[in-house]
């Protein structure tokens, strides 16, 4: 079988998902990882965009958060201060499923400026959006990145979400709810928190992949499972749905 | 009661030099046409005000009509950055620009708080980010019943919200629906409003789901038949993706940019 590793890291963030969850969906590969678990294994997964689209059911990938499609198909559709307020800060989605430009070991990401100097950034990117809450509120939160070292840093240059701080139990001593980020997918892997020290560590590697390749692409020394996994390859009907729903997106 | 005038006129009374301007509309029903009368009618030193700065704002910026942005995501929605708004950030071009930066719950909840008549807002919000570190109107709030630590964020108040919808009646009513938004509540915490609307009908039928500002709630409206372009209004047209991404090379590079203003402006380059 023929695939290309973003097919592979969509494929492995899909099936992160499970049927019957709520999920707060980024846009990019959030949202095509969501929209393919949701037409293979997890058909009762409820997708929640930041639109205000409750249970968005979309025939093809949208390109912007609140394309008309999302809206069209959605059970519900509330405004922007209720999504946040009603839904998303009271506890009540399971996972929040987000990209980010910048990620480091302790699952902080950063969508806001590169560079150590916010007044005198190297260089401006969009900024928060929905993410600091998104990733404070849901019970749980699972990012999806291509791995590159320029991504995957040992500290965030400014902390737009917060994941693990400076390693275990910084959520609970700041009174965050949700679990932080659980789960890492990337094109070379998945990544989970060590359960001691809250450092995402390697624990499945793609078919194909070898270890040096990921710590090429791995800013600080990255520490690996021992019981380190094979990721299953994507089957036939993974492929043909994705490439369907891709197909439908041009 | 809203008067019903041209949008030339509705952006000469309601929009001055120096005011804090906010334009409205999540990803649908975005007030581009009235954007671009702010260009074209060379407003300058506005403190702009919006969740999701796109194209419009990186154009607003780009002609130099801002002098601050407060703001919680400013990209090119499925497309990438906002290259007038990065060049003036890192650059200073064409002129400085001061931001103030939130997150959506952050901006969402100051114009909640603005349309209640409160001063501030309170969330869960911020915890452990560096946003609390940069943006002094976040602050930590204790709850008086239960101790615990919360956010505060103060109200927005515009001198103006601009916002577009699908139509309103002669008298001035406004009636929008599909995604609706953070429109009622910034039109309801501005000082005064402005709503284009792509048609003006004897009658609003309803609509399930509706959004409804009454005229004594809003300003002024004007018809603008696709004000909102390249955005969509539901029911009346669709996004038009490819403009979004036809932007990204334009806004790159300033001479571009400044032929694509002449345009908009309506002198020769």
């Amino acid at each position: 079988m023929n695939y290309t590793s973003d097919e592979m890291m969509s494929v492995a963030a899909a099936r992160a998902l499970r049927d019957g969850m709520s999920c707060f969906v980024g846009i990019g590969l959030p949202s095509t990882a969501a929209n393919l678990a949701r037409r293979t294994h997890a058909p009762d997964l409820t997708l929640i965009y930041e639109s205000g689209c409750l249970g968005a059911k979309p025939t093809r990938l949208p390109l912007s958060i609140g394309d008309g499609e999302l809206a069209e198909t959605a059970d519900a559709v509330v405004s922007v201060p209720e999504v946040f307020n009603y839904w998303l800060q009271p506890g009540r989605i399971d996972v929040g499923f987000l990209g980010a430009a910048q990620l480091d070991k302790f699952g902080n990401s950063n969508p806001t400026v590169i560079g150590a100097d916010y007044a005198d950034p190297k260089v401006r990117l969009p900024g928060a959006g929905g993410a600091p809450e998104i990733a404070a509120s849901c019970r749980e939160v699972f990012v999806v990145l291509r791995q590159s070292s320029r991504a995957f840093v040992d500290k965030v240059d400014f902390v737009t979400s917060f994941g693990h701080g400076s390693g275990k139990g910084d959520r609970e001593r700041l009174g965050l709810r949700g679990a932080g980020p659980t789960l890492v997918v990337t094109d070379l892997g998945l990544m989970r928190p060590d359960p001691e020290t809250s450092e995402l560590t390697l624990t499945e590697l793609h078919p194909g992949v070898e270890l040096a390749q990921v710590y090429a692409a791995t800013g600080w020394k990255l520490k690996v499972a021992e019981n380190l996994s094979a990721t299953p390859e994507p089957t036939e009907t993974e492929l043909r749905i994705l490439r369907e729903l891709k197909k439908a997106s041009e | 009661m809203a008067k019903v005038l041209p949008l030339a006129d509705g952006i000469a009374e309601l929009v001055h030099d120096g005011d804090v301007v906010a334009l409205e509309g999540f990803t649908h029903l975005i007030p581009v046409a009235a954007g671009h009368e702010i260009i074209r009618q060379g407003r300058k030193d506005l403190t702009l005000v919006r969740m999701t700065p796109d194209i419009v704002y990186d154009q607003m910026i780009g002609a130099g009509c801002a002098r601050k942005l407060i703001f919680s995501w400013g990209g090119n929605p499925g497309v990438g950055s906002l290259h007038r708004f990065r060049d003036a950030v890192q650059h200073s071009w064409p002129v400085p620009l001061e931001i103030e930066e939130h997150s959506h719950a952050g901006m969402a909840n100051r114009y909640v708080a603005g349309a209640s008549g409160l001063p501030f807002a309170v969330l869960r919000g911020y915890t452990g980010t560096d946003l609390a570190k940069q943006t002094d109107t976040i602050k930590p709030i204790t709850c008086p019943f239960t101790g615990e630590q919360l956010t505060a964020v103060p109200a927005l108040n515009p001198d103006v919200t601009i916002v577009h919808a699908q139509r309103a009646d002669r008298a001035g009513n406004v009636q929008l629906w599909g995604i609706a938004g953070v429109q009622k509540e910034a039109v309801l915490a501005a000082k005064c409003s402005l709503v284009t609307v792509e048609e003006i009908v004897d009658e609003l039928e309803p609509k399930p789901g509706a959004v409804i500002l009454p005229n004594w709630a809003v300003t002024a409206v004007a018809e603008v038949p696709f004000g909102a372009k390249p955005s969509y209004a539901a029911g009346y047209y669709e996004r038009d993706n490819d403009a979004y991404q036809a932007w990204d090379a334009i806004g790159k590079d300033r001479e571009e940019f400044g032929k694509w203003l002449a345009g908009i402006v309506g002198v020769k380059a």
